[in-house]
């Protein structure tokens, strides 16, 4: 399919050599979360085995190497999304921290009355729910960007919701539902011309194409660590240094602090003023794995070979009269991320049913309840596609989907 | 796991038959329950009649097991008491979490004695125990 060195990647999975139900693992659900590679396994046990400390505390081996590990993942993310410094990466827990720290630190101290916070309705419940708290406090209104029936944000959708009035637009950059790779550089320069800040949600689409925070002039961007082969509770959150600087800090507590009274405290520098506690070393660790895991197969690798997956997906599902799409159905306007649903088959059954033949695959609301209730469905079955998989894969999900049809009482 | 077990004939029959599916006129008793983590979505409706259940129907969403087990939980209620629709709910749960076993006391539950593999397909127990929450919430 392309020049990648294909059967090498999938060896570097132990999780791909299961067995479910009696089947060979066919692992679809990576927009959820993904497997990881042997080097990032390796990298988090030997740092483990042979580095671990509390960073940034006392002058001992383990406590240097500990932070040396932690700086080095730093650098790593800063390198990976092409941010001027390490002072604007911060970690977090994951992409959803990030944007409670967005909203609770920057929302809530330049969001004022009467203004406007423009949110896409396809968002994630992780990219809404902090900007109704915004706005419910600051007594700002809360606006919907709508999506056309093929899952694409028209320009004229953009011109028509952000306007003066506009302190933030927070967006994905990738639609966890519909897939959509929207325009983000173009909505992002349209909101700059309208005075306002955009918050690129990245969760969906930094594991499968080129990020770079410079060249997009986001203001924010955050992402996971586990959604790019990485660890779970590792999250990243990117700021504009100015910005950062003249944002009050979200959690108070160790290791954010330059000198605490009695009464009062000055805080450390950017990126530790947010990084309040011991932070997730381990997770840092495998963070850098997972990053360097990527690069050495090259990002734009990546977004090559899942276009062409995700283009011989779509073309067999639109094949079949009884499935429907939901989002763009070429796979140039996408990422590897489908989804669908069965004609009179509910998605909790296609997944369960799935499931017994080895097939993971999501189905539910997925935490986007005011898009399915836009787009009138209660629920969407989806395959979301990594570099591991194969176009065998994508053929044992389409064998999977006519036995889900043959249980449920209708000819495949 | 053996899937004939879960979609038997009898709860794919009555996820496609739509006897029980349909809004009364004025019930005495209207009931939503909802899944919010995978969003069945279900509405009870009761008719009461000196303490009996003379029509029982539903409306709303979701996958074959919930719509399934809420068909046939109405069938077997109707025409009994308050009280015995309760005690069946109580078997029907204890049925579920294999607390309850002895076939004499299984055999109440008539048709709904289908779901007593659900347990093996952990993620749906949920979507069986649904309705059966949803009614005792309508009648307890």
């Amino acid at each position: 399919m392309s020049d990648l060195n294909h059967s090498k990647i999938i060896k570097d999975f132990p999780t791909l050599d299961l067995k479910v139900n009696n089947h060979r693992l066919v692992y679809l659900d990576n927009g959820a979360t993904t497997q990881r590679p042997l080097q990032v396994i390796n990298a988090m046990r030997s740092y483990a085995e042979g580095s671990h400390g509390n960073p940034h505390r006392g002058a001992h081996f383990l406590s240097t190497k500990a932070t040396e590990e932690y700086e080095l993942a730093k650098e790593a993310v800063r390198n990976f999304i092409n941010a001027k410094s390490t002072e604007e990466i911060i970690f977090t827990k994951n992409a959803t921290e990030s944007l409670n720290l967005i909203a609770n630190s920057y929302g809530m101290e330049n969001v004022h009355k009467e203004n406007e916070i423009v949110l896409l309705i396809s968002e994630h419940h992780s990219n809404i729910l902090p900007w109704q708290r915004v706005a419910r406090v600051k007594e700002a209104v809360l606006k919907y960007m709508y999506v056309d029936d093929q899952g694409r944000l028209p320009l004229e959708e953009i011109e028509r919701k952000i306007s003066d009035k506009t302190r933030i637009v927070a967006m994905a950059h990738m639609s966890n539902v519909l897939g959509t790779i929207f325009p983000v550089k173009e909505i992002i320069d349209y909101a700059h011309s309208k005075g306002a800040l955009v918050v690129i949600d990245g969760a969906q689409s930094t594991p499968h194409i080129k990020v770079d925070v410079k060249e997009l002039d986001a203001d924010f961007f955050v992402f996971s660590a586990h959604k790019l082969m990485g660890p779970m509770g590792i999250g990243v959150l990117y700021g504009k240094k100015d910005l950062l600087e003249s944002m009050p800090p979200f959690l108070l507590g160790g290791d954010m602090i330059e000198y605490v009274y009695e009464q009062e405290a000055t805080f450390a520098p950017l990126p530790f003023k947010f990084e309040a506690g011991t932070q997730n070393v381990d997770g840092a660790v495998g963070l850098r794995a997972a990053i360097e895991y990527i690069n050495k197969i090259g990002i734009e690798n990546i977004t090559a070979y899942e276009r062409i997956l995700t283009g011989y997906a779509l073309e067999k599902l639109l094949s079949i009269p009884y499935i429907r799409i939901q989002g763009p159905k070429i796979a140039e306007d996408k990422g590897g991320l489908i989804s669908f649903t069965i004609d009179d088959v509910h998605p909790h059954d296609t997944a369960s049913i799935l499931d017994t033949y080895g097939i993971a695959t999501r189905a539910g609301h997925h935490c986007a309840q005011p898009l399915m209730r836009y787009l009138d469905i209660p629920a969407t079955s989806r395959a979301s596609f990594y570099i591991y998989n194969t176009k065998d894969d994508v053929d044992q999900l389409l064998e999977g989907i006519k036995n889900v049809r043959k249980w449920l009482g209708y000819g495949s | 796991m053996d899937l004939s077990t879960i979609y038997t004939q009898l709860i794919m029959e009555h996820n496609k038959s739509a006897h029980n599916r349909r809004e009364l006129e004025s019930p005495d008793l209207r009931q939503r329950g909802h899944n919010p983590s995978c969003g069945d979505d279900i509405t009870l409706d009761i008719k009461l009649e000196g303490g009996i259940i003379r029509d029982a129907s539903f409306h709303g969403h979701g996958c074959a097991i919930s719509q399934a087990s809420t068909s046939i939980m109405i069938d077997l209620i109707k025409e009994k008491t308050v009280g015995d629709a309760l005690n069946l709910v109580n078997t029907f749960i204890g049925m579920i979490k294999k607390e309850i076993s002895d076939e004499e006391i299984l055999e109440k539950l008539e048709d709904a004695i289908a779901f007593q593999n659900i347990s093996n397909m952990p993620a749906r127990v949920k979507c069986a125990v649904l309705a059966w929450h949803t009614l005792r919430e309508a009648i307890a």
